[in-house]
């Protein structure tokens, strides 16, 4: 995490940066220091208990179970080993349904935004407003007859509805953000390529496609995000087969006796895919975050 | 605005990895294709894997047997031995789904009740059985009991085995059976230079609970339950305010939760976890309170009797061998242990009753008990199933110090006459209609609530007396 | 919005437009669905998973339905709906719903903010004190309301009581005696990060040179962030306000794995309560009742605030 260097440099304009420099200076040093302080403490009252998630589940339940908590310890994989060996068919589910419900979102979203944005159709408020009152509204009103309707095809506990539920959920945010990567294309380059005579097929993959790459990556990222950590369907729409990483998470809750140290290192092993990703792609995260509204 | 802010936020801020700016064009020229092919690529994976998992789900479930229950020791025990039996049985393959006592009652109930077919054995009790055998929920297993060679049935513990009857056909095998009685710590008590009777009255407990509790050195007198469930705190309070001389209904189905000796009942429970009962007691149920007693936070504690199993086992307790046990405290009846047995049936949209079957006489077997005596140890055997293992010799030994107050209170047990007054329902801790699954758990909330100090218990008794009102009037305009 | 319709609208149309002009009615249907055609299968998809249940959810809602009592539904026109409104557990879960969402966005609003302006300043380790203040975020919601439930709110073995001993609150059973503020202290953990990311992101955008004219005009840093930025924020404070509501509001996760809504009742939300009537009371009819009148809800709280919503992304991608 020390790769952010360039973060430190504030201004990407030159000529500011004489001006700002004194005032800078003013709020000097030892105010300085002290806002760096408190930005510290913060962080680390903020990271302390994932910190402290992660350092318990290299305990064995000896350790974790102290009334004065330990610091240091022998650290032990035996706890990962043990949640390895029963999580996996878990994360696979998990898997399975953030790929292919953030694949499906993305070839549905994009053509979508493309109406929405480059050549929009009328109403295109309406529709944008009908993406997002379906984000509005709230889950918990259709799962009634969800559960009923599934059960009745006989689609309980299958990863195929867990799939299409979670490219429902994140279409309208994926519609949003798209749009705003692809009202950023200037007009120029479109009509440009238009002018020329390239077809639909030919301005896509040889404009659209290369100019929007990172904001479809974007995308995709809040949607797998979304994805796997969604718990609301999956738990009260799969039971085995196709459950998914946050309901195996629900089995430490009242199991015979507590188990910190094991359930630490599930809750670390769960987080870690989209902490890792999240690190790595912070900026596409506020952009994804807020439907593409800031950038 | 559009030109200030890719210009300047991403170019400056950007983290060096991130993808955001418009790449060179020279990339640009390759970077679809190879998109493409990845794209395709993965989407071709993904789709195989999904199909994967439709197929197990699916297809695959001629031998696959889905298998639902209550994560407690004992279960736990089983899913470890449960290889014994796949090795034994090649083509069948098991699959577990173990959840907390609450989430296991609404999904396996959810399930069954909507023909939803997600499992082909599920782990319920006798409060169940009997109402899903009724409306055809539940596979017949009398004819699989029968036909089994040396299964036999008869050896089940008589009450237990009624209780999970429906028209005097078994509808689900017992696991393990359990009532409730008193756990307690006799060196604590020896220390205090305090003597507990065999059989104790509510008011000697409180009075004992009160002699012992110190917080200052972390020790509580009694470990109750508080966590809201109808099989949570309601299983112990249930048998106080049957002791009491309470009930929930008269015989005309008229609430009875505020009567006096009702009311009387719930406050005496709720003051004396309030005063004399574990930190977190609101949230307490038998695994928190197993964790409190077994690491010596407690001095006596009043639960089920298969509580042994964790209370004398070597790896999870560090009071193994100070323990005196004895039945459960009463008031105005003679005994006021509940009867309670975690049972397995195969619900009717199993396709694989057969196969179930074979996995469900596995675990409730005589030869099990002795397999889980060889592998895993003689106390953590189910105990309060089969009368016959009792009569094991390593078991006896084992079981020595609670094997016969776990008899005495199961034979005791009566789900037709557990109250001082007459009722018109049946069970102990519980009333077994439909409806009582979610009137004891918002009854269950009101309590737990008054237990945390959120409202008070007079709050809570008026509230939960309407809840049963709501519901007893449903009995009244039908008959 | 009639009026924000323009700006997107006439930016898009403007290219194909000069195109365009003149041409027959022919030429002009087919542009019309060539414009539509993209669209469609998102819609269609959108108000098939998403429209179609909820017409279900209003059938269910007009009948008395209990799954556990076989042959019990029938049809009973509004009295699920006088029931709902006639339970005291609902209007206190509606209650709950408004303090932990209230509660929480403020709260994780106010945070986040002075988060946001400490992290908008040149010191040692900027960026990795930012990832380390939005990793919370990233923790997976379920993960991240095991670890308060546990590791952090334990009353014996938790963290937080071991903190609070030198001070003698360290024998608070935080989860039974302040159910409420435990949640949100978890909610607030998870949220905050989010509101400084989109705040971060806004504080950014300013344009530098006015608040270096500012100073250079000797206001005062107080002065400056009133007259300056505070209206430069106001956009994005709404919108960090508009979001986090929207999600908040159906938080689920944490209710579930931290209280399931008690002690009794005293922590259940909307989302959770009729989850409990559905899944745990099997009373489908009513738990239907509930979601309309939640929905009903949502719809007039919603309208007001997409007006906001939309005069922020509006403005923005104008």
């Amino acid at each position: 995490m020390s790769t952010p260097a360039s973060t430190t440099t504030k201004q990407p304009s030159t000529p500011s940066e004489p001006t700002s420099a004194p005032s800078r200076k003013r709020g000097g040093s030892a105010g300085g220091t002290a806002f760096t302080v408190l930005t510290w403490a913060l962080a680390l009252i903020f990271f302390f208990p994932v910190f402290w998630m992660a350092l318990t589940g290299f305990k064995n339940e000896a350790d974790a179970y102290t009334e004065t908590p330990r610091l240091f310890f022998a650290p032990t994989l035996t706890q990962f080993q043990n949640v390895l060996d029963e999580a996996t068919p878990f994360a696979v589910n998990s898997l399975v349904a953030t790929t292919a419900s953030t694949i499906l979102v993305v070839l549905l979203a994009l053509p979508a935004a493309y109406a929405l944005s480059i050549r929009p159709v009328k109403k295109t408020q309406d529709v944008l407003f009908f993406f997002i009152s379906t984000k509005m509204l709230p889950l918990v009103a259709v799962i009634v007859p969800l559960y009923v309707i599934v059960g009745q095809i006989g689609a309980l506990d299958n990863i195929w509805v867990m799939i299409v539920l979670y490219t429902a959920m994140n279409l309208p945010i994926a519609v949003w953000m798209m749009r705003s990567f692809l009202q950023e294309i200037p007009g120029e380059v479109l009509e440009a390529a238009e002018m020329d005579g390239a077809g639909l097929v030919k301005v896509w993959r040889h404009v659209m496609i290369p100019i929007t790459a990172p904001g479809i990556a974007a995308t995709a990222l809040i949607c797998v995000i979304f994805a796997w950590n969604e718990f609301f369907f999956a738990v009260n729409l799969t039971a085995s087969a196709s459950s998914t990483v946050p309901v195996y998470l629900v089995g430490f809750i009242a199991s015979q006796g507590l188990y910190f140290a094991q359930l630490s290192a599930a809750a670390t092993l769960a987080s870690l895919p989209v902490v890792i990703a999240g690190w790595i792609a912070q900026k596409q995260l506020v952009r994804g975050l807020s439907m593409g509204a800031i950038k | 605005m559009r030109a200030q802010k890719p210009g300047s936020i991403n170019d400056s801020r950007q983290r060096p990895a991130a993808p955001a700016a418009p790449r060179p064009p020279a990339r640009r020229r390759r970077g679809p294709r190879r998109w493409h092919t990845a794209l395709a690529g993965l989407v071709a994976a993904v789709m195989l894997a999904a199909c994967g998992g439709a197929g197990t789900w699916g297809a695959g479930s001629s031998d696959q047997i889905v298998v639902a229950i209550v994560t407690n020791s004992q279960m736990e025990d089983a899913i470890s031995l449960s290889g014994e039996f796949e090795a034994d049985n090649p083509d069948i393959s098991l699959r577990f789904v173990s959840l907390s006592e609450n989430e296991a009652r609404a999904k396996i109930t959810a399930s069954v009740a909507t023909d939803g077919g997600e499992f082909d054995v599920v782990m319920i009790s006798n409060y169940e059985t009997p109402m899903w055998a009724e409306n055809g929920w539940l596979v017949n297993l009398q004819p699989y009991a029968d036909q089994t060679e040396g299964y036999d049935p008869q050896d089940f513990i008589p009450t237990v085995r009624e209780s999970l009857s429906y028209d005097g056909d078994l509808y689900s095998v017992p696991f393990y059976g359990e009532s409730s009685f008193l756990i307690y710590r006799k060196d604590l008590f020896k220390q205090a230079g305090l003597k507990m009777p065999d059989e104790p009255t509510w008011e000697q407990v409180e009075g004992f609970a009160a002699e012992l509790d110190d917080p200052s050195k972390g020790l509580s007198g009694i470990c109750l339950r508080g966590l809201a469930g109808w099989g949570e705190v309601l299983a112990p309070l249930d048998t106080v305010i049957n002791t009491f001389g309470g009930r929930w209904f008269d015989e005309e189905w008229n609430a009875q939760l505020d009567s006096e000796e009702s009311a009387a009942a719930i406050e005496f429970y709720v003051d004396t976890v309030r005063n004399y009962g574990t930190p977190g007691a609101a949230q307490a149920s038998f695994a928190e309170c197993a964790t409190q007693y077994t690491q010596g936070n407690a001095a006596m504690w009043y639960d089920a009797t298969s509580a042994v199993g964790t209370v004398e086992s070597e790896a999870d307790s560090t009071v193994v061998g100070k323990n005196g046990y004895v039945q459960a405290p009463t008031q105005e009846t003679e005994d006021s242990g509940w009867l309670y047995s975690w049972s397995l049936g195969i619900p009717k949209t199993s396709q694989n009753a057969d196969a179930a079957w074979k996995f469900l006489s596995w675990m409730t077997d005589k030869d099990y008990m002795k397999l889980v005596g060889e592998e895993i140890g003689w106390e953590a055997v189910p105990p309060g199933s089969r009368l016959s293992t009792y009569e094991i010799p390593q078991y006896a030994k084992a079981a020595q110090a609670f094997a016969e107050p776990t008899l005495t209170a199961m034979k005791a047990a009566d789900q037709e006459d557990p109250t001082v007054d007459p009722v018109p329902y049946v069970g102990i801790q519980f009333v077994r209609i439909p409806e009582f699954q979610d009137l004891g758990t918002r009854v269950a909330q009101q309590i737990s609530a008054a237990i945390a100090g959120q409202i008070s218990t007079e709050e809570a008794i008026a509230q939960s007396q309407l809840y049963a009102e709501a519901v007893g009037s449903t009995y009244q305009e039908g008959n | 919005m009639t009026t924000t319709a323009q700006a997107p609208a006439a930016r898009g149309a403007s290219p194909a437009a000069a195109r365009g002009a003149g041409t027959d009615n022919k030429v002009k249907r087919r542009e019309g669905w060539n414009r539509r055609g993209p669209l469609l299968p998102a819609l269609v998809f959108a108000i098939i998973v998403t429209q179609l249940p909820f017409l279900f959810t209003l059938y269910y809602s007009l009948q008395s339905w209990n799954l556990v009592r076989p042959g019990s539904r029938q049809f009973v026109g509004f009295a699920n709906y006088i029931e709902v409104f006639k339970d005291s557990v609902f209007r206190g879960a509606a209650l709950n719903t408004i303090w932990i969402t209230g509660g929480c966005v403020l709260i994780s609003l106010l945070i986040g903010l002075a988060l946001a302006l400490l992290l908008d300043r040149p010191f040692p380790g900027r960026g990795l004190a930012r990832t380390m203040l939005i990793t919370p975020f990233l923790v997976m919601p379920v993960a991240g309301a095991l670890l308060w439930k546990t590791t952090m709110f334990d009353p014996t073995f938790g963290i937080v009581n071991f903190v609070l001993t030198p001070i003698g609150l360290g024998d608070t059973d935080w989860l039974s005696s302040y159910p409420l503020a435990a949640i949100i202290i978890a909610l607030v953990w998870q949220w905050t990060p989010f509101m400084m990311l989109l705040l971060l992101a806004g504080l950014q955008s300013q344009d530098r040179s006015s608040l270096e004219a500012a100073a250079v005009d000797g206001a005062g840093p107080m002065q400056t962030f009133r007259s300056i930025t505070l209206p430069h924020m106001r956009r994005y404070i709404e919108l960090s306000v508009l979001l986090g509501a929207i999600y908040i509001v159906n938080t689920f996760d944490h209710i579930y794995m931290m209280t399931s809504g008690g002690p009794g009742t005293a922590s259940a939300n909307l989302p959770f309560y009729i989850y409990q009537r559905a899944f745990l009371g099997f009373d489908v009819g009513q738990a239907a009742a509930m979601g309309v009148v939640v929905v009903v809800g949502t719809i007039i709280v919603a309208t007001l605030a997409l007006r906001l919503i939309f005069t922020s992304f509006t403005e923005e991608t104008s």
